[in-house]
């Protein structure tokens, strides 16, 4: 098969190679291209959704897997055995419930301190000459690319009773007796506002960095106060960017498990670690499975606040 | 703006205290001869001479390695093919529904990806005998499926923001879409490629819940390692693998950051 003007040679020519391959067999590339992100999306993130939804309704046995089907073909006869006693066990018992108004709790406040802290960096940082701005930005970025784990770990060596903290408040007479941090709920604040920070910073400085210096010039030639000044223009066009960021710490906070495992005492009871501790140490997989679905009716608002949020900046940017 | 307040810089300044400080102290007491945090017991670097000598460390190190360059790799190929199906494709039926599937990873908590995923596997292996049990398979494809969807984030912002008449003149031209693809599109991607690489290996190298979950015998990865060490206390041959894991990060994010900022002059922009 030699043609007589030959083709100048590509640097690439696997695309060509790759299509001629295709239209052999039959397939056209864009219908691949579709394909193959929805498909492995659907069998690997959405089925998994719905089989957990179909075991949430089976009763646990002690069998391999262990729970019982919910369909069973007598006869002929599809018969459904739909069980919602897993969903009214999380009512009747008051731990689940307690667990879940833990998790909001402890998410919310979390989020309102990494508001609180993350709001003057990322304004600080947008308002920073462009030099300075990117190496700032670096530095914000750079610790959610270290290990996770490792850095929730590393607050133990600060919050424990003969830890950094407790050696530095005593060696400077602030305090006579070490405080106990650790295995507290403070110790899982201090954990989710670290570990989430730069999720709220980024959306927040993402917003703010689009401020016109002109628009505050304008207000305070107009002789608005510099706290005028901020609550009448920087916050209001800063809204996006403060529900994005929050969404994004309270979210993952709520299904939290590392954190309060590490960090968090007998008491600090998380969903979770509720869901943890109900699949791998009571292999109870129905309720486990019930467990989830409640978290997921529970974070259904948040993600969709955090959409509309997350499409009113991208708007905005356009 | 005259009378600068030292508000911002102060606590901006905390901010990053509060932020690099616990990472610091890893490295600092990772040298330290003594077990105890608090006491100094002279500089040493026995607990790496111990990292190197425990080979529960060091063989489940091999395995996340293993683990996430394999998902980073299928994560970055999943990735690319969806956020080019949802940025270059004006409309197809299952549109909303891609857009929504790759986006949903994100702010799924991780026990419940993890979670979802094993019963799903079980019940696939009751239906059809695959995945034979659970193990660096299942923890690649958990792992796999949520880099896409950091994947596809980064190399979307890239392709909506590359100017696509380049594109539309090599169409023009006659060359043939998927040739265009390779030879123009993904060069110009490139950088986005590497970032989004890295992330979904990082995000891999990190997971300590989906791999939990989705793991089986003989799988367990470093994280797990870690988990069950540190759950225990503090343990110094612990801050010695920090100090060297966030040694190898911090050194391959700044070379991709300089590579990916050099290259984008040369790309003019």
């Amino acid at each position: 098969m030699s043609s007589p003007a030959t083709p100048r040679k590509t640097k690439l020519p696997f695309g060509s190679f790759l299509e001629r391959i295709l239209s052999k067999l039959g397939l056209r590339g864009r219908t691949l291209v579709i394909a193959i992100p929805t498909l492995w999306l659907f069998v690997f993130f959405l089925v998994p959704f719905l089989v957990v939804a179909k075991i949430s309704l089976s009763e646990a046995m002690i069998a391999r897997p262990p729970y019982s089907s919910i369909w069973n073909w007598d006869d002929g006869v599809l018969n459904l055995t739909l069980n919602f006693g897993n969903y009214l066990f999380l009512l009747e018992d008051t731990l689940y419930f307690a667990a879940y108004m833990e998790s909001v709790k402890i998410a919310f406040v979390s989020t309102v301190f990494a508001l609180l802290i993350g709001f003057p960096m990322a304004y600080t940082i947008a308002r920073s000459p462009d030099s300075r701005r990117n190496i700032l930005l670096m530095l914000v970025i750079l610790p959610f690319w270290t290990s996770f784990l490792l850095r929730v770990y590393a607050w133990i060596g600060f919050l424990k009773t003969n830890g950094l903290i407790n050696a530095f408040l005593l060696a400077t007479g602030i305090i006579d007796e070490p405080l106990i941090m650790l295995q507290t709920d403070f110790a899982v604040y201090v954990g989710i506002v670290y570990t989430y920070l730069p999720f709220m910073i980024l959306p927040l400085y993402a917003n703010l960095v689009k401020l016109d210096d002109a628009l505050l010039e304008a207000a305070s030639d107009l002789g608005a106060k510099p706290a005028m000044t901020f609550l009448t223009v920087t916050l209001p066009l800063a809204v996006p960017g403060i529900i994005a960021g929050s969404m994004l710490v309270f979210i993952p906070a709520i299904g939290e498990f590392v954190i309060p495992a590490l960090l968090g005492g007998p008491d600090t009871l998380m969903i979770g670690s509720v869901l943890w501790n109900e699949f791998f140490s009571n292999r109870d997989w129905p309720v486990a499975s019930a467990v989830a679905l409640v978290m997921l009716a529970v974070l259904v608002v948040p993600i969709m606040i955090l959409r509309k949020a997350q499409a009113a900046s991208e708007g905005a940017s356009q | 703006m005259k009378n600068r307040s030292i508000f911002l810089p102060v606590v901006t300044g905390l901010g990053f205290l509060f932020l690099y400080a616990p990472i610091a102290s890893l490295i600092v007491f990772s040298f330290n001869e003594s077990k105890l945090v608090t006491v100094w017991g002279g500089f040493s670097t026995k607990w790496y001479g111990e990292l190197l000598r425990d080979p529960q460390i060091l063989g489940a190190a091999w395995i996340s390695l293993k683990i996430a360059f394999l998902s980073a790799t299928l994560a970055i190929i999943i990735g690319t093919v969806a956020a080019f199906a949802l940025s270059r494709f004006p409309k197809f039926r299952t549109k909303s529904l891609l857009n929504w599937m790759i986006t949903a990873p994100l702010v799924m908590p991780d026990v419940i990806i993890g979670l979802s995923l094993l019963l799903m596997f079980v019940a696939m292996q009751g239906l059809i005998g695959w995945p034979a049990g659970r193990g660096m398979t299942t923890i690649i494809i958990a792992h796999a499926t949520f880099g896409a969807a950091y994947a596809a984030v980064v190399i979307q912002s890239r392709l909506v923001d590359m100017d696509m008449s380049i594109e539309e003149v090599a169409l023009d031209l006659g060359a043939k879409p998927m040739r265009v693809f390779f030879d123009i599109t993904l060069p110009v991607i490139a950088p986005a490629l590497v970032s989004g690489w890295l992330l979904a290996f990082t995000l891999s190298l990190d997971d300590l819940v989906i791999a939990s979950f989705v793991s089986g015998p003989g799988s367990s990865t470093l994280p797990m390692v870690i988990f069950s060490k540190v759950r225990l206390g503090v343990s110094p041959d612990v801050n010695a693998l920090a100090t060297i894991i966030i040694l190898i990060i911090s050194v391959g994010i700044i070379a991709a950051a300089i590579q990916i900022s050099r290259s984008g002059k040369k790309l003019g922009n």
